[in-house]
């Protein structure tokens, strides 16, 4: 365990976490191998990203190059590593695009679209003055050499792969719980992408899980949830948790109760606000929500699903050492929505994304919070809202997903 | 289009970067006509044909929202941005309505910190004559950036 020479947890509990967990090069190595390349299914994209035989579209599970493929046959999904088995070279540069096959520009090693390697040029030679110079060993077997296979698990229209393939069913790691909320979104109806927003945040990767798993702060930090009265801590709400506590549904339905100063404690809150222009929160119920109106789901380690009313999309998490990640936005809506619907889910994106009214402000504090861990990492932070215990609330005033990510977490890495 | 046109447009142009590197949030709106179109989106979508901004606005009103937004609830690092317009170049001018597009480099200067680049791209303008002068009916801010350097706050 690299990691034991700098973490010092406080006790066996996770209420107070190393700010070393942040801070640490090599312990940023041992998670990437044992989170994102061993044992769990990360996010690669979504089906509607590659509907026809050889689109294609290049990501990354954790800091590893991968292409996730539609084949030849237009419905298998291939996710293949994006190195030439040859000398190794991040081969495909386009972030997406259609193909019939790969080819390394190096040597033009070529593969077929599930990572097979068909064609090794001069492999058998070349003839010269009556002889054959060169050439790949006999006993040299393209089979042995294709691109790295991942495995790969698709629901709902949504693509996971992993590097392990002895990892557990996609479902199986989801857990009934989460899969439940999961499968509310993504019930089968075709998405339809309504385009991309990336942000590189200078912060550990975990601290998004996290952000995401800490229904504290939305009424606090995002004044402007509060102030147009989207967010009240007496909403009705729950926080659910899979089994092992690496994933977690936070829950909420918005509620018309009292006066919202009474239960925001927010000493700016202006109850006489009122937006220029409402349509920024034209919401409308759809029947899919089942009553939650915004549920904010966490697939441990690579994904953060978002419904916020009326706005959903996919948050992807592309680590980039321990202290940088890239947030990767997906929005979408789904094949059915009606123009005012799409224009409904576009205009309520100006509340998420980098420039978000309610999520700019998440990646600002990360970044400040990665600040003073750099600065400190013998110290350590907080997260005692709720208790110091591990389990699933009827309420928000909590802090026991991280404190649930966290035992996961060690779980994992102290093995 | 006219000498005098073409000085008025370039006018244009550099008096909203002023505005929107001054600081000054509240001049922003100004630029603009009631029913204008205020789009911040990376060439990525806008050249792939998704609808996807990362700010979509579609009224004055949404601008001054959005300066609200900037001054009293979004919780940001402060910094200066300071905004490089090159000069317009004008594809159609119908006496009423000019279509025009610049390139633009904004940098940011947070306290304490080195200048950098921040968002690079160029203006796709539809500007109109109003008794007030030259507005901005719409204003298409695309962005060749491919990350973002964790937030956009500021108006482009």
């Amino acid at each position: 365990m690299a990691h034991e020479a700098v973490l010092r947890w406080h006790d066996a509990g996770t209420s107070r976490i190393p700010f070393a967990a942040y801070t640490d090069d090599a312990l940023h190595r041992e998670e990437l191998a044992r989170l994102f390349y061993k044992g769990h299914w990360c996010y690669v994209g979504l089906e509607a990203e590659i509907p026809d035989a050889g689109d294609f579209k290049r990501t990354s599970i954790g800091e590893r190059s991968v292409i996730m493929v539609r084949d030849a046959n237009g419905t298998d999904v291939h996710v293949v590593e994006n190195a030439c088995a040859h000398r190794g070279v991040a081969f495909c540069r386009e972030r997406h695009g259609n193909r019939k096959e790969f080819t390394c520009p190096y040597h033009q090693w070529s593969y077929t679209l599930n990572g097979d390697l068909q064609g090794v040029p001069f492999r058998r030679g070349v003839k010269q003055d009556g002889k054959v110079n060169g050439g790949m060993p006999a006993d040299f077997r393209p089979a042995e050499h294709g691109l790295t296979k991942l495995k790969v698990a698709v629901r709902g229209g949504v693509v996971f792969a992993s590097f392990d393939h002895d990892v557990e069913p996609l479902e199986d790691f989801i857990g009934p719980a989460v899969l439940h909320y999961f499968d509310r979104i993504f019930d089968g109806r075709k998405l339809r992408i309504l385009g991309y927003n990336r942000q590189r945040i200078p912060g550990n990767w975990k601290l998004m899980q996290e952000n995401i798993k800490d229904p504290y702060h939305p009424g606090l930090l995002h004044t402007w949830f509060v102030t147009f009265g989207l967010w009240r801590a007496d909403n009705k709400s729950q926080l659910v948790m899979d089994d092992h506590h690496r994933h977690a549904a936070m829950i909420s339905t918005r509620g018309a109760q009292g006066q919202a100063e009474q239960v925001t404690q927010v000493s700016s809150f202006k109850a006489s606000m009122q937006l220029q222009d409402p349509r920024f929160l034209d919401i409308v119920p759809e029947p899919w929500w089942g009553g939650p109106t915004a549920v904010m789901t966490t697939l441990f380690p690579s994904v953060i699903l978002q419904q916020q009313v009326n706005s959903v999309s996919t948050r992807q998490i592309i680590p980039d050492g321990h202290g940088s990640f890239d947030f990767v936005w997906t929005h979408f809506g789904f094949e059915d929505d009606t123009p005012e619907m799409t224009q409904r889910r576009l205009r309520q994106a100006n509340l998420f994304g980098p420039a978000g009214f309610v999520s700019a402000d998440d990646g600002e504090v990360i970044e400040l919070s990665q600040m003073s861990f750099e600065a400190r990492p013998s110290h350590r932070t907080l997260v005692e809202l709720g208790g110091r215990e591990v389990g699933n609330t009827d309420h928000m005033v909590t802090e026991t997903l991280i404190r649930g990510m966290y035992q996961y977490w060690r779980e994992v890495m102290e093995a | 289009m006219s000498f005098d046109d073409y000085m008025a447009l370039t006018r244009l142009h550099a008096d909203y970067a002023r505005a929107v590197d001054s600081g000054n949030w509240d001049l922003w709106p100004g630029f603009f006509t009631d029913d204008c179109v205020y789009r911040i989106q990376p060439r990525e979508n806008h050249e792939r044909g998704f609808p996807l901004a990362t700010l979509s606005f579609e009224s004055k009103g949404m601008l001054m929202d959005r300066v609200y937004g900037i001054k009293e609830t979004l919780f940001h690092d402060p910094y200066y941005q300071r905004h490089v317009v090159g000069a317009p170049l004008v594809h159609k001018d119908d006496g009423e309505r000019i279509e025009c597009e610049a390139n633009y480099a904004v940098f940011r200067t947070k306290f304490n910190e080195l200048t950098s680049v921040y968002n690079v791209g160029r203006y796709i303008d539809t500007v109109v004559r109003t008794p007030e002068g030259l507005k901005f009916a719409s204003r298409l801010v695309v962005y060749d950036s491919e990350m973002i350097p964790n937030s956009l706050i500021y108006p482009l």
